[in-house]
């Protein structure tokens, strides 16, 4: 393997909501092409670690360097910048359901539009490269032949899909997938989780998503992180997580050995 | 009786806490709403038995319009197209300035909270000023006819359809939104697709509910002298001129339920 250079660096990371504190002193270092599945109960501060390298909040303390760069403090056109190379997956895909396929996959495209193109884009009109650079997006995650759909008659995992070929034709360096299966079954949840490490291959793009279930990090994730109470208290490669990494991440309680469980196992013969 | 209900039964019976008694308030309520209308009824002058008692007199009146007059019928026709055509335009003109105020109005749009305010205020004046106020106006400042009507339609109209506009894009779901702006839009792209998709399918209903509101306004419109049938109306009716009236009235009606039936059409095919 090729030594690779760190894409995220995250030094002391603190976030507080009024008096509750989410995230407490994390730091890590994540490499370029790493696949990272962040892990932990609800609340333990997943979702704001995601918000916080996204910007979609602003840490209360501590840095994150993305590239080299301090995105802790950007705001204005340096952050749509940020935005604009950094991919984003959403639990509830976050689509515009009225759009077709195509269109939606094109909005990837919008912030890097110029000149006169950035305003035909307000009539939805792109340049051809533009257009082109969609139709491979959404052919990588084997939805061409939907492009003049709406959106709104996919199903739930076929829509993640589209969320992804948007992600991809933003050209990011940066993936995060806050949640991006916890809206699917099994089948469609496997499927897209394929695409998106299948989006990443090859590429060197990092991707960073938090999994709900224990089984999706070890099957799709180079390394997982594991969070509790604001805290990380796991950091290693997905064969490391035994039974005494489960008990710190999760906790002792029905509930966490139900994550736990395989899932239900004929699902994955689909991806 | 089954084994459910019989086991139900069998324990003690409980009792439902107290329920709060409503007929005191009621009865106030009532009694109140009653001495409104009756003082109400005082000031209009409310004399239901004159209507009985001058019914010959109202017959004899009417008799008039029994013979509707085609004397003149092609100016009248002619008129009622003026009208149409200063409905047409004026809202056009109201949607142009229901846009921008309905976008700046609306709470998760408005750039500032100043602005917000500013143009909630802007809509409320144009609402609270009566089309009629608005044609007395404007026929001040560019002269008797149609345009100084369509004028008048247009602005308070538009304040009507702004804060429509407005309230439409306050109820849209923020994680369409959500999903172009993480892309790194700029906010006039983040609009075009995030928000307008959205919206436009209430919007155009608004448009046509109110095109045919405004139809019905344009044809009275010409009393102040605002063109249009509106002053053949006033001018046959005020001159006795019982036979022409009857025809101007017939044609009115003629046209409001035409375009009531196209506007009907219209908003059938489209949403």
């Amino acid at each position: 393997m090729i030594a690779r250079a760190p894409a995220v660096v995250v030094e002391s990371l603190s976030k507080a909501y009024g008096a509750t504190r989410a995230l407490e002193r994390v730091s890590l270092t994540i490499l370029a092409g790493q696949f990272v599945a962040v892990i932990g109960r609800s609340g333990a501060g997943k979702t704001t670690l995601l918000r916080c390298l996204s910007r979609a909040a602003t840490p209360t303390e501590g840095a994150i360097r993305v590239e080299g760069r301090d995105i802790a403090t950007l705001g204005g056109r340096a952050l749509r910048r940020y935005r604009a190379r950094t991919g984003m997956i959403y639990q509830q895909f976050n689509l515009v359901r009225r759009l077709t396929v195509m269109d939606n996959v094109l909005i990837g495209r919008l912030p890097h539009t110029a000149g006169v193109w950035r305003w035909a884009a307000l009539a939805r009109c792109f340049a051809p490269r533009d257009r082109d650079i969609a139709a491979r997006a959404l052919d990588h995650v084997g939805l061409l032949d939907r492009a003049w759909q709406r959106v709104d008659t996919l199903s739930g995992g076929q829509q993640q899909r589209v969320a992804i070929a948007r992600a991809l034709a933003q050209g990011p360096e940066l993936i995060l997938a806050d949640e991006p299966v916890a809206s699917l079954d099994v089948a469609n949840g496997a499927a897209v989780m394929e695409a998106l490490r299948h989006g990443a291959a090859g590429a060197g793009l990092t991707v960073i998503a938090t999994l709900h279930h224990v089984e999706y990090a070890r099957r799709f994730a180079d390394r997982v992180l594991g969070l509790a109470e604001g805290r990380l208290v796991f950091d290693g490669a997905p064969a490391a997580l035994d039974a005494a990494a489960h008990l710190r991440i999760f906790g002792d309680s029905a509930a966490a050995r139900a994550v736990r469980e395989p899932l239900a196992t004929a699902e994955w013969a689909t991806a | 009786m089954s084994r459910v209900l019989a086991d139900l039964l069998s324990r003690p019976a409980p009792a439902p806490p107290p329920r709060q008694s409503v007929t005191a308030r009621g009865l106030v309520a009532a009694a109140a709403l009653a001495v409104v209308f009756a003082w109400a009824g005082r000031v209009v002058e409310l004399r239901p038995l004159e209507l009985i008692r001058d019914a010959g007199n109202i017959a004899t009146f009417l008799r008039g319009y029994l013979h509707p007059s085609f004397a003149h019928v092609g100016e009248y026709g002619w008129q009622c197209v003026v009208t149409v055509c200063i409905a047409l335009w004026g809202t056009a003109l109201a949607i142009a300035v229901a846009v921008p105020l309905g976008l700046l109005g609306a709470r998760n749009l408005a750039p500032h909270p100043l602005i917000y305010h500013a143009a909630r205020r802007a809509m409320d004046l144009l609402r609270a000023v009566n089309e009629f106020v608005f044609a007395l106006m404007f026929v001040t400042a560019v002269g008797l006819g149609p345009f100084a009507g369509m004028l008048a339609l247009g602005v308070h109209t538009g304040g009507v359809l702004g804060k429509l506009l407005s309230e439409t894009i306050e109820s849209i779901d923020p994680g369409q939104v959500e999903g172009v702006a993480g892309t790194g839009a700029t906010r006039l792209h983040v609009i075009a697709f995030g928000v307008v998709p959205q919206v436009t399918p209430n919007f155009l209903s608004y448009v046509l509910l109110r095109f045919e509101s405004d139809i019905r306004s344009a044809s009275v419109i010409g009393m102040v002298g605002g063109g249009g049938i509106g002053f053949y109306l006033w001018d046959t009716i005020r001159s006795f001129n019982d036979r022409e009236a009857a025809t101007v009235i017939l044609l009115i009606v003629a046209m409001v339920m035409c375009i009531d039936v196209v506007s009907a059409r219209i908003r059938r095919a489209t949403i």
